[in-house]
């Protein structure tokens, strides 16, 4: 008999329950996964959360929108614009491009402490700035280089600290909510680095029960909390050491503070370089590509920027190629692996 | 006075006793013991049935003696040879009390001289010498791989001074006292920051950004616990500097409140010799009269002079030294903080009010606030020409020190990074000559108020010697004066 009126009891407010559920359920996932595509979630609660159901359907849709983020970029083009008239209208020492960099990064944006006193920054990054500052101002030195922690490149572009970000930073879907990218200039991957010595064999079990260094705001933080949340992270790995810039993990690293490092694989080969006692362990486990981030509404600029680009990749004497040469051979193994895929230019406005 | 102060023992009824003092009027309220007792006296006269039983239960040693006084009380010479006692240990007692605290205060003044003073310019001193280290690190870093022979001498120099700081505050702390906590703390990171700068040179040499990345783990060790250890030290250090002084500044008023009763009883005691004998002078007692009143002037004297010239000390050379202090740690913090914004370029930022600023920068600022207002505060504790002049010469350094960080600063917001850098660690015209200025300054400054407060505690010291042993050997002659003044009287009834 008490189990009779619980019945009812059910039936009564069952239908209500199971709509509050589904609403818990869409927003859940609207929250979690904004990037992924889930079509069992709004096929669940559909029926009962309609209003809900609309909201989820376009998330969905954007998600799906930005499944290569690298393709979401602008048309090359040399003309100019608002944003560079704005950079060519300052005024006498004043009249540079504003340029987030690195200088930390071994070979990409970095300053030699044996250069000779002078303080110049140098490298892969760095050569491209040169680049665009030649372009558009018409003086490859006409350029200001801003130190920029990993965190710091989004809020810094916001902000207008800087023109834009040549940084190593990969293009994905949250940071295109944000800023604009450029075509991509080069192509990498998540990888492991660990002490020679390390029984860790790669991105797989062996990191069980491990601490792992990661740079705040980088890419592989933010893929290795996201394989915790689906379940792939191995068993114990604690991610709890975060530093303002990945090669502070390198330091970390060789005081024993941590196990093993994550981080784009043309950094990690960068760290390798300064430490023979480290290495890469396994392939990388993800795909990725650098772009040179921009203002969201800087179109212009990323047109100009995607033209300097193309002649970049294009020119064999002083291009790409030449830079990959002079800075990345040596600590890298095949330049074709690098090498951005011919870019195309999906975004329309 | 001439009564000896009443015991706990009821009078026993048969002692003989002429007068008052026998029965207990309205004093002495004796609880317990007698039923019906003094104060329920109306209803009947004197107790009809004087117990028998109370008085032969309390016949003890001390009532005995209470009783033989009592006896002696009576008669001329038992009363001078109470009064003769009684001037004895009076006298006794004040050169005790005397000796006891003006020991205190002396060890005190001397703690204040040659210890908790040291030990606080010691504590400043190692703040000093680590932020000096840090900064020294930082700038070489600056320079390059190859490191000038200026970088790396004030680098050892400050990271040598601050290890021989150590060792100083070590031995003369409290064994497991939060002083000496700190102090361990500090020996346990010195080699910890030391092993990374050693590293991050290694690769400076090497040509390897990782050294930067190594420097920057040092400087953070160094800015969020060394230098936060140190400035504990050194409050912890002035605490125990301001307790020393407390120590060593009231007024003995149990001394002197015990000198002015003394006096007081020795003026009666002659005054009733006088009276009984018609002798104007008895040579005992006035030698007694006079050893005691010596003390009491010398301690009054004595201490006030002790007095004005530890507060001399204080506001003169401690405040001043505090201030000068407070200065060179603001310049050294500035000067770090201006090698540390080119090294970082802009990497940490702070917003204020919406407004992004560099972070260095912004601390920059304030370092040169503080150190703007602390020589502010050693200009108007300076008291003569010779502190006043490097006062002077340090804020002249530091006004041109803005001025050119101003230049140097503009210089790095146009991009011209170099000419920033010239700017600031090259040579002439850099706003490292104004920092060496101020600090060259400042160190002259110190000295000069350092000596002043060891000149004016020392004569604060000096003003109390010998006072604690002078008053005891004056009060052992003071009561032989009385005892022998006495003597002297009581020998004529023999």
């Amino acid at each position: 008999m008490r189990a009779r009126r619980l019945r009812t009891g059910l039936k009564g407010w069952g239908g209500v329950g199971a709509m509050a559920l589904a609403c818990v359920l869409a927003v859940l996932a609207a929250l979690l996964l904004p990037a992924v595509h889930s079509p069992g979630g709004a096929g669940g609660g559909g029926a009962d959360g309609g209003g809900h159901g609309v909201a989820h359907g376009s998330l969905a849709r954007a998600a799906e929108e930005c499944t290569d983020p690298e393709k979401q970029t602008l048309a090359p083009s040399g003309d100019d614009g608002p944003t560079i008239d704005a950079i060519r209208a300052r005024k006498g020492e004043k009249r540079k491009l504003i340029v987030g960099v690195d200088q930390n990064s071994y070979r990409w944006g970095y300053r030699d402490p044996n250069s000779g006193g002078d303080a110049e920054l140098e490298g892969f990054d760095i050569d491209l700035a040169h680049r665009i500052a030649k372009d558009i101002l018409g003086d490859e030195d006409a350029v200001q280089f801003k130190a920029i922690p990993t965190d710091q490149r989004i809020p810094a572009i916001q902000d207008g600290r800087v023109d834009m970000v040549v940084r190593t930073m990969t293009i994905n879907c949250d940071r295109l909510e944000d800023v604009a990218f450029s075509a991509p200039y080069f192509r990498t991957g998540q990888q492991v680095l660990a002490p020679k010595s390390s029984r860790i064999t790669g991105y797989d079990g062996t990191l069980a029960d491990t601490e792992i260094c990661t740079a705040a705001g980088s890419t592989a933080l933010s893929t290795l909390e996201q394989d915790r949340t689906d379940g792939t992270l191995p068993e114990g790995v604690d991610l709890r050491t975060t530093v303002p810039n990945q090669l502070d993990c390198l330091v970390r690293l060789q005081l024993g503070e941590v196990d093993a490092v994550v981080t784009d694989g043309a950094l990690a080969a960068s760290q390798a370089a300064q430490d023979p006692t480290v290495e890469l362990k396994g392939d990388a486990f993800t795909t990725e590509y650098y772009g040179v981030a921009m203002k969201k509404d800087a179109d212009d600029l990323v047109r100009r920027v995607n033209r300097v680009l193309e002649q970049w990749r294009a020119d064999g004497a002083e291009g790409w190629q030449h830079s990959y040469d002079r800075w990345l051979s040596k600590t890298m193994d095949d330049a074709a692996k690098s090498r951005p895929p011919t870019p195309q230019y999906l975004r329309k406005s | 006075m001439t009564q000896p102060p009443k015991g706990g023992a009821a009078p026993p009824p048969g002692t003989g006793v002429p007068g008052p003092p026998a029965v207990p009027p309205r004093s002495a309220p004796v609880p317990g013991p007698r039923p019906g007792g003094a104060l329920s006296a109306p209803p009947s006269p004197p107790s009809p049935p004087p117990p028998p039983s109370p008085p032969a239960r309390r016949r003890t040693a001390f009532a005995e003696g209470v009783d033989r006084l009592r006896a002696a009380a009576v008669t001329e010479p038992g009363r001078l040879r109470i009064i003769g006692a009684l001037l004895a240990v009076l006298v006794i007692a004040f050169g005790a009390v005397t000796a006891w605290q003006m020991n205190e205060r002396t060890t005190a003044a001397d703690d204040v001289l040659t210890r908790s003073q040291p030990l606080s310019s010691a504590a400043a001193d190692i703040y000093r010498s680590l932020a000096e280290a840090n900064t020294a690190a930082s700038s070489g870093f600056l320079a390059g791989g190859q490191e000038t022979e200026d970088s790396r001498t004030r680098y050892d120099h400050g990271i040598r001074a601050a290890a021989e700081g150590l060792v100083t505050a070590a031995a003369n702390s409290e064994p497991k006292s939060p002083a000496a906590k700190t102090i361990a703390e500090l020996n346990r990171l010195l080699p910890e920051y030391k092993g990374l700068v050693e590293r991050a040179r290694t690769y400076n040499r090497q040509g390897f950004p990782v050294g930067g990345a190594y420097l920057r783990y040092a400087n953070e060790k160094m800015q969020k616990e060394m230098l936060p250890a140190a400035e504990d030290l050194y409050t912890k250090e002035n605490q125990r500097l301001s307790a020393d002084y407390g120590d060593a500044k009231p007024y003995p008023w149990a001394a002197i409140a015990l000198g002015v009763v003394l006096l007081a009883a020795l003026a009666w005691a002659q005054h009733r010799n006088y009276r009984r004998t018609n002798r104007v002078l008895n040579h005992g007692l006035v030698a007694a009269t006079a050893a005691s009143a010596v003390v009491l002037l010398w301690l009054v004297v004595g201490h006030g002079i002790a007095r004005s010239n530890l507060t001399d000390s204080y506001e003169h050379g401690v405040r001043s030294l505090n201030a000068l202090n407070e200065a060179r740690i603001a310049s050294l913090k500035a000067r770090g903080n201006e090698n540390l914004t080119l090294v970082s370029r802009g990497a940490e930022t702070t917003k204020v009010d919406g407004r992004t600023y560099d972070s260095y920068d912004l601390a920059f600022g304030k370092n040169m606030d503080a150190l703007g207002k602390a020589l502010t505060e050693a200009g108007r504790f300076a008291d003569d020409e010779a502190g006043e002049r490097p006062v002077g010469t340090a804020n002249g350094n530091m006004t041109e020190w803005k001025k050119r960080h101003t230049t140097a600063r503009e210089q790095d917001e146009n991009g011209n990074y170099q000419q920033a850098l010239d700017l600031v660690i090259g040579g002439d015209g850099a706003t490292v000559e104004c920092f060496d200025g101020v600090d060259a300054a400042l160190a002259t400054a110190l000295k000069h108020e350092k000596a002043e407060f060891e000149q004016a505690a020392g004569d604060g010291l000096d003003a109390m010697g010998y006072l604690p042993q002078g008053a005891g050997v004056l009060a052992a002659l003071g009561a032989a004066g009385a005892l022998i003044g006495i003597g002297r009287r009581l020998s004529e009834y023999r």
